[in-house]
């Protein structure tokens, strides 16, 4: 016993400084490991498996990804996120415009900033909600606007042509907030020396920007860029509240597509859910290795 | 700080230790009324079988309406309690067949219930057991502005042709003559099943939701041919996919529009918005194929013992005295809907007569397409509805697309 416990302190005394890390990464490792990786393992299992959540599962090789290349809904739904991805990535060019315009010291300018944040904070529901009543064509202020000039409003998010567009355009309003926030404390970072010498040197305008300002903010719109992309695969909540994928199922993505037909009311398709999952997931892989292999490359290059 | 810690911890065991004695003689039931008149009415139900018997103390559990679609099969396999709301028909299937809900037949033959409530038997009956007792159903139709109906000298319309000519009449005078939303999809589906079963008859409502009829069959196309008539003049509401059933009471209520093919829960919240009885009316769907028998909806309500209950002895006692003849006349009352049992007196309320008149002639009751049909069929079923009703040239793709839904769903 006594034996025992001497080679262990000595060992313990030995490795001291390997283990500590690993004992102070060990309970994010462990949740990380319980919440993010098995449930990936897991969704691929469960993607070969025609499954209800109440009966026994039933092993179907690869029939559910066969019955994805066939169907209809899938490939609107993976249009629609294509189209999301395209016109979410406004947001990081407008975010900067707003950065730069509120990127001054004049009286108040904390309140403006604020403001301009606020979209971010208040939950995506109440957005979709909010927006929801925009386009409402009986009450809706869209509708008033229209009625002014003697028009009848398309009523958005009841036609199948324009209902992508207007979650989208929902969407838009917190993630500009978002990537202005983010554009507004690199600009905090832009170093003045260079602005002078650039201002020296003639440069004005878009000039500056383009050359002096811009590469410097080079963090903040990567980072920018990667948010949005995100949030755009994972825009959920929004067809959720504003549409619940409808009409007919035009304005649904991958995201809510896997939610119907794994969970909601005449879901239940556990298996098929999980493959839907699984494209997703590998689609959401391409960015995120690409993220992941560019933050290795900077931290190698110590920059 | 450690000490007050474990005495929290030592008191949240008790209390789970006595909440685990308590369980002998309490009766756990999950509802999903949430709704005012739904709550009362159960608050009632409850109050009545604990003065009933006395050694059973009830616990119930108050989900939220569509909450509780989501909650149910999770606390079926989980925890579930000692009895459990729920629908008739196809909607029961998949906990009957995964072996969740008790055969409840005992009660039924026990208490009489296959005399007195034989109209509704046939849906809650799965491979010739009975899963569950109804409490409550109502009918669906058409509600209608008696006073535009007056007005612009339009009598009650009985057949198809009549119908056409009142929907012609009014849309010529400004006014829609149907409303609907369609934004949840089923409301598409009430409109659907009619001219089914107008069209068609029961047999082949029942032969199409059981998949033994395509959807590109002669006809159904049909069914589709008469629904265009009402479609193509526009005699819908315009943008009804962006309008929940509720939002699209509105209209009506202020006499933009005059019917609505709908469920007699429609007539509470029409009241409250002011309608009186002398405004607002109810009328059969009219026929549509002269000589076939007329068949109605009727969805049912129910509650069933789950197979992993507890106490299922008590909720034997609960379901037999939630089915009897004098509690089904008091909750129906509440609920202004009709009671399952036939011995039941109807509530004095000239919607609930007609529709017991309407259902006691009923040629068959279908519990409504979502309930008929399975899940993923009802789903694209009602989808294709709703996309008939804005782009009805899209008929025939339509049509095709459901058939190879069907094809997957009943292989």
């Amino acid at each position: 016993m006594s034996v025992d416990s001497t080679i262990e302190q000595s060992y313990w005394k030995k490795n001291k400084l390997k283990i500590a890390p690993w004992l102070f990464l060990a309970p994010g490792l462990l949740m990380f490991l319980l919440y993010v990786i098995a449930p990936i393992f897991q969704s691929i299992w469960v993607s070969f498996y025609e499954w209800d959540g109440l009966s026994p599962k039933k092993f179907i090789g690869l029939a559910n990804y066969q019955e994805l290349i066939d169907d209809r809904d899938f490939y609107r739904s993976l249009k629609n996120n294509v189209i999301w991805l395209v016109l979410y990535m406004l947001a990081v060019p407008i975010g900067l415009f707003i950065a730069l315009f509120l990127n001054q010291n004049v009286w108040g300018i904390r309140i403006y900033k604020s403001l301009f944040f606020f979209p971010f904070v208040i939950s995506q529901v109440v957005v979709g909600l909010v927006f929801a009543w925009f386009y409402d064509p009986s009450n809706g202020i869209l509708a008033l606007i229209f009625s002014i000039w003697g028009g009848r409003p398309p009523a958005i998010l009841a036609d199948e042509d324009y209902v992508t567009y207007g979650i989208i355009a929902a969407g838009l309003w917190p993630q500009i907030a978002y990537c202005m926030i983010l554009f507004l404390t690199g600009l905090n970072n832009v170093s003045p020396d260079q602005v002078e010498a650039g201002r020296l040197d003639g440069a004005k305008g878009w000039r500056m920007l383009w050359h002096v300002i811009l590469p410097q903010l080079r963090p903040a719109t990567f980072i920018a860029v990667v948010v949005t992309i995100i949030g755009a695969l994972r825009s959920f909540d929004l067809v959720s509240i504003m549409t619940q994928g409808g009409p007919y199922g035009s304005s649904r993505v991958l995201a809510y597509y896997m939610y119907e037909t794994a969970l909601s009311e005449y879901g239940y398709r556990m298996g098929y859910g999980a493959a839907i999952a699984v494209v997703l997931f590998l689609i959401m892989m391409v960015y995120i290795s690409f993220f992941l292999w560019r933050m290795y490359r900077q931290e190698k290059s110590g920059g | 700080m450690l000490k007050h810690i474990r005495k929290t911890v030592a008191a949240a065991a008790v209390t789970t230790l006595l909440g685990a004695q308590a369980m002998a003689g309490e009766l756990v039931i999950n509802y999903d009324g949430s709704d005012p008149a739904p709550k009362e009415a159960f608050a009632m139900v409850i109050e009545k079988f604990e003065a009933a018997n006395p050694d059973i103390t009830v616990k119930w559990n108050l989900f939220d309406h569509e909450g509780y679609k989501t909650s149910i099969r999770n606390f079926l396999t989980a925890d579930a309690p000692d009895v459990a709301a729920w629908y008739a028909g196809n909607r029961m299937a998949p906990f009957v067949n995964a072996g969740l809900f008790e055969d409840v037949s005992d009660v039924w033959a026990e208490n009489g219930l296959d005399e007195a409530m034989a109209s509704t038997a046939p849906s809650m009956t799965i491979d010739g057991k009975k899963w569950g007792v109804p409490y409550t159903y109502y009918q669906w139709g058409i509600y209608y502005r008696k006073d535009i109906f007056a007005d612009k000298g339009i009598e009650v319309p009985t057949n198809w042709e009549e119908f056409l000519a009142a929907c012609a009449t009014l849309k010529e005078a400004g006014i829609t003559p149907i409303t609907i939303g369609t934004k949840y999809l089923w409301t598409a589906a009430g409109v659907f099943d009619y001219l089914n079963l107008r069209t068609n008859g029961y047999e082949v409502h029942n032969d199409l939701t059981a998949g033994k009829i395509a959807y590109t069959d002669e006809r159904i196309v049909a069914v589709f041919e008469k629904w265009a008539e009402l479609v193509e003049p526009g005699y819908f509401i315009e943008d009804h996919a962006a309008f929940s059933w509720q939002e699209a009471l509105a209209p009506m209520v202020q006499g933009e529009a005059a019917m609505y093919v709908m469920g007699n829960f429609a007539v509470a919240p029409l009241r409250e918005a002011g309608l009186t009885d002398d405004q607002l009316g109810f009328m059969q769907f009219p026929e549509i194929t002269p000589g076939i028998p007329m068949a109605e909806e009727a969805p049912t309500d129910t509650f069933h013992i789950p197979a992993n209950a507890k106490n299922k002895e008590d909720a034997k006692k609960f379901l037999a005295f939630l089915a009897s003849a004098e509690i089904q006349t008091e909750v129906n009352k509440i609920l202004g809907q009709l009671p399952a049992n036939k011995n039941a007196e109807v509530a004095d309320d000239p919607f609930i007569t007609a529709g017991f008149e309407l259902l006691s002639n009923a040629a068959g009751l279908a519990q409504f397409y979502d309930r008929d049909a399975p899940a993923e069929m009802a789903k694209a079923g009602m989808e294709g509805f709703q996309e008939f009703m804005i782009k009805p040239e899209r008929r025939d793709e339509i049509l095709k697309r459901l058939d190879k839904v069907q094809e997957k769903v009943y292989e």
